[in-house]
């Protein structure tokens, strides 16, 4: 096979991967998108395998075939409400890969001289470096997704000086390597991959629990960028073209993540949101312990079966408590019943970017009544009941109303225009912020104490 | 302890202090309860469902009022008209009693308590403060009286409410005035409104015509130069100034004569209620029209108001009932009872059936008229929740005043366009061909990529991600190239780079594809 052809694969299938990305746009071209993915991966890796590979075809098929089998069987058993825990554990495997890939290269590649060989020097060594990071961070990211370490900061005294070494050391043994790459560099490039091992790690453990979303969305970018790193180390314009949107892609996401909460990136990912809150003091109770109104569940269903606007509005203790299928099995039975029920949902509400819309189209809630923040807010002054599912931040008046809260000037969803809310939750507890809710003291507010799920159970029963 | 419901003896009253329902939840917080058989007969609860609902039915009051700790009741307590007692000469210390009492206006009776060591807490003393709304009787029974005085006037006013245009010609819609915008104002307000009349509200307090236009009703205003403000202490309307009362007088002068049905619901606490409908007015109003005088009890708004009587003069049909809400005394004793439940809950933090007089609660002490044998009414003034008024308006000039921001100098965004090209010189400088072919291409991505995703659908942010990630192990093709390397370690090494690449790419797509398939319309 020419390498003309190779090419032109390549072009192929960088088109497609584009049209991948471009078809999620909208519910009904997204699937047709992810075919094209899958077509632009299958040539690319179709067309390398009979042009470039020359040896070693059972090690190859080998390790497709059972990481393939792998993949599938993981892919089919995730729960949804672990999908952040499953995307992060994949983003570590395409860090790792970036390691294994670049040290490959390092200890085997064309001769090369001049300029050519620093650059080449620096872009392995950066390829190493930020798939080594997206490696350690996306474990990291993992644990503490799934809950197997706290998700409370890790905040070690001078960590920004700690960061700042770590930065310091890697730079300076970047530029050794540019000299002594050309005669293996083996020692550089092994302290470096251990830094940036080291400050993956540490970067991750320093962001809280409600952050997660960013950080998910930026190991997502750094993924890809490790991949065109690989690109330029190994001169491939498919990886650069795939690693540039992959990475532009996970940053926008983090923007995104990052406006929704008001934060400036860098303060999600060297400050730690704690750290703010003590500067001002401990946040105070927002209201007095007698202004709460509780309900029972047999109350809540006569507020629901008497409206004619419901608005849902889940938060990430919907996900804990995997009540979406009792919430849909609610929204029917309202539904039938001639009110219209919509759900409203904030960009970060969950542990990374789009979780809750996953969880109520795996509980088949038709995505038309699915609302983003910005679509809905301005309803709500007509909405009868709004439901708050295990959230607290992303539905704290604090945000708009009190202008040192560590939250002022995040958007916010807001049901306290409309007529009444019910509030379901476990206890009087903060939420990640760690900052009272005036919510839950407002005149309209009724809160449901206890788990979700048995509470929803509890609602369900009581309107059918 | 043991709560005890008497019978109401009070002629007309229909009303009962507990209902079934209540009863079973009153029970939750600890308390056994005995009722008076046939307490609740006239508001259509029969002593078969409070036996069901764990109630003791009791024949004989005098042992009711001996036997229980504490008293429920909806009236002060008043002579019997067979027995001739009046239940609180039968208390002794320590027993409670909770009810309507109108400590004002019946210092005998406070004394009488007093004298009997007995503690009493009124309904109608809780103070009006947004954390007792649950417990304001007052306000629940005149939201009630004041639907009900539109179903009165209704019932008396020989015409439509709504208007129609029919193939038998025009009818033309009730005009009402509704005087005083209180609980029982709006509630009228609401009421007449939904039977389609026109509806017009007056009220002193300036901060009302909000809610009042809130209900889709016209708010009259004075025209009057002083801005005066009517608002009382505790949400109560006070008196005026002559000046003010003089406007006032021509403005429902001028409106008497045009409209068909007036509600006065104007009271002044601890006062007599003010005459705002004069005999003149009364004459001048149409034929047929209608007076709904909800002040009756306290004297009435209107000058010629019989308290509890309907009476007709000049064609205008003036109804004075003092009583509205025993009128509707099924849903009245409902919202009556939970209020008690509310009180008694405050009362009995710690769910055992044993209650508290805590003096340091704001609620308690502001409903606790008798304590332990001395009279406790009236109450410490009750605190101002909102802040000073000057105080807001500094806030509010503070928050007006333009924050100056320097404009950014014209030729600023020339500064990161002149740092990004000065460095693409230096490298292009250096940088061999390829390395250049190769950046192009990266550039062009990266802007490809920032176009592509920001189409992306929030709602699918997961799947992008998990699409994302299975093309990012694109990388594998780094791996296949070196695969076929002689070195062992670049084999091991390439090799476990696809092993573990492959996961990624069959597993991400995989589960896009499921995720994608569950979105659905």
């Amino acid at each position: 096979m020419t390498s003309g052809i190779i090419t032109a694969s390549y072009i192929a299938a960088s088109a497609l991967f584009i049209m991948a990305l471009g078809g999620l746009a909208h519910q009904e071209s997204a699937r047709r998108g992810n075919f094209y993915g899958m077509l632009g991966m299958a040539i690319a890796v179709g067309v390398t395998i009979v042009g470039l590979v020359s040896n070693n075809y059972g090690l190859l098929v080998g390790g497709i075939v059972v990481g393939g089998i792998i993949g599938y069987i993981l892919a089919q058993r995730v729960e949804m409400t672990s999908m952040p825990e499953l995307v992060a554990i994949l983003h570590s495997l395409v860090g790792l890969a970036a390691v294994f890939v670049g040290w490959a290269n390092a200890l085997e590649h064309a001769p090369l001289t001049g300029v050519a060989q620093s650059i080449h020097a620096v872009e392995t060594y950066l390829g190493i470096l930020i798939g080594a990071m997206t490696f350690s961070g996306s474990v990291m990211a993992y644990l503490k997704l799934s809950g197997k370490i706290g998700g409370r900061p890790l905040q070690l005294p001078g960590r920004h000086l700690f960061n700042i070494a770590l930065g310091v050391i890697a730079i300076y043994f970047m530029i050794q390597y540019m000299d002594t790459a050309a005669t293996g560099g083996v020692f550089e490039l092994t302290v470096m991959t251990i830094i940036a091992l080291i400050f993956g790690v540490h970067m991750v453990a320093a962001i809280g629990g409600a952050d997660m979303p960013v950080v998910v969305s930026m190991l997502n970018s750094y993924s890809g960028w490790a991949a065109a790193a690989m690109g330029f180390m190994l001169g491939n314009d498919l990886l650069i073209v795939v690693g540039a949107l992959v990475g532009s892609s996970g940053a926008i996401l983090s923007y995104i993540m990052c406006k929704a909460m008001n934060r400036k990136f860098l303060n999600v990912i060297f400050g730690g949101i704690g750290q703010k809150a003590s500067s001002g003091g401990p946040a105070g109770p927002a209201g007095n312990a007698e202004d709460i109104r509780s309900v029972e569940s047999d109350e809540a269903a006569d507020m629901l079966l008497n409206a004619k606007e419901v608005m849902i509005l889940p938060g990430y203790g919907m996900a804990v408590a995997q009540a979406q299928h009792t919430v849909f099995e609610i929204t029917k039975k309202l539904r039938d019943k001639g009110i219209n029920v919509r759900f409203g949902i904030h960009p970060v509400a969950g542990r990374m970017p789009g979780h809750m819309n996953v969880l109520l189209a795996e509980a088949k809630v038709p995505y038309d009544i699915v609302y983003e923040m910005e679509e809905i807010n301005e309803d709500f002054p007509n909405v009868d009941v709004s439901i708050v599912i295990g959230a607290n931040d992303i539905v704290n008046p604090a945000a708009q109303e009190v202008p040192d809260s560590p939250i002022a000037g995040m958007p916010v969803l807001e049901p306290w225009n409309g007529k009444q809310t019910i509030v379901m939750k476990r206890s009087m507890g903060t939420g990640y912020a760690g900052v009272d809710n005036p919510l839950f003291y407002k005149e309209n507010t009724r809160m449901l104490f206890g788990d979700a799920k048995e509470r929803l159970d509890q609602i369900l029963k009581a309107i059918s | 302890m043991r709560i005890g419901v008497p019978r109401e003896n009070e002629e007309g009253e229909k009303r009962v202090a507990l209902t079934p329902d209540v009863a079973v939840k009153m029970q939750k917080l600890g308390f056994d309860i005995s009722m008076e058989s046939g307490a609740g007969a006239d508001a259509s609860y029969a002593d078969e469902e409070y036996e069901k609902a764990g109630v003791e039915i009791i024949k004989d009051p005098k042992e009711l009022w001996g036997n229980s700790d504490i008293i429920l009741k909806v009236r002060p307590p008043k002579a019997h008209p067979e027995l001739g007692f009046n239940g609180v000469e039968l208390m002794k210390k320590d027993q409670t009693i909770i009810s309507f009492l109108y400590p004002a206006m019946n210092p005998e009776m406070l004394q009488e308590m007093a004298d009997h060591g007995i503690n009493a807490l009124a309904m109608d003393s809780v103070p009006r403060i947004s954390r007792a709304q649950k417990m304001d009787a007052l306000s629940s029974m005149a939201n009630i009286a004041g639907y009900r005085a539109v179903v009165e006037a209704a019932q008396h006013f020989g015409r439509f409410f709504t208007g129609q245009i029919t193939a038998a010609g025009r009818i033309n819609p009730a005009k009402v005035l509704v005087i005083g915008a209180g609980v029982a104002g709006l509630a009228a307000i609401g009421a007449a409104k939904g039977m389609g009349a026109i509806v017009r509200a007056f009220d002193t307090r300036p901060e009302v015509k909000e809610q009042v236009e809130s209900m889709d009703a016209e708010f009259l205003m004075l025209d009057f130069e002083d801005d005066e403000d009517g608002s009382g202490s505790g949400g109560y309307a006070k008196t005026m100034s002559p000046e003010f009362i003089k406007a006032e007088m021509d403005l429902f002068a001028a409106q008497a004569a045009e409209v068909d049905i007036i509600i006065t619901t104007a009271l002044i606490p601890g006062k007599e209620a003010p005459e705002l409908i004069t005999e003149r007015m009364v004459a001048n109003m149409k034929p047929g029209s209608v007076i709904v005088d909800l002040a009756a009890e306290a004297g009435g708004n209107c000058k010629l108001t019989v308290a509890n009587e309907v009476v007709k003069k000049h064609d205008v049909t003036i109804i004075g009932y003092t009583n509205l809400p025993s009128r509707l005394a099924a849903q009245s004793s409902q919202l009556y009872a939970t209020n008690m439940l509310n009180l008694l809950t405050e009362l009995c933090p710690e769910k055992n059936g044993e209650i508290d007089i805590n003096m340091e609660d704001e609620v308690i002490r502001g409903a606790t008229v008798v304590k332990e044998g001395s009279i406790t009414w009236p109450p410490p003034a009750p605190r101002i929740s909102l802040a000073p008024k000057e105080d807001v308006g500094l806030k509010a000039k503070q928050a007006l005043e333009p924050v100056v921001e320097k404009p950014p100098h014209p030729l600023a965004f020339l500064i990161p366009l002149l740092i990004v090209g000065g460095a693409l010189f230096g490298l292009g400088s250096v940088a061999p061909p390829e390395f250049i072919g190769h950046l192009t291409v990266f550039v062009l991505s990266c802007f490809i990529g920032y176009m592509v995703i920001w189409g992306v659908s929030h709602s699918l942010h997961t799947p992008l991600m998990s699409v994302t990630n299975a093309i990012s192990s694109i990388i594998v093709i780094g791996a296949l190239i070196q695969i076929s390397s002689d070195n062992p370690v670049v084999m091991a090494l390439s090799g476990l780079a696809v092993f573990i690449t492959s996961i990624n790419i069959v597993g991400g797509f995989a589960v896009t594809q499921r995720m994608l398939r569950m979105f659905r319309k």
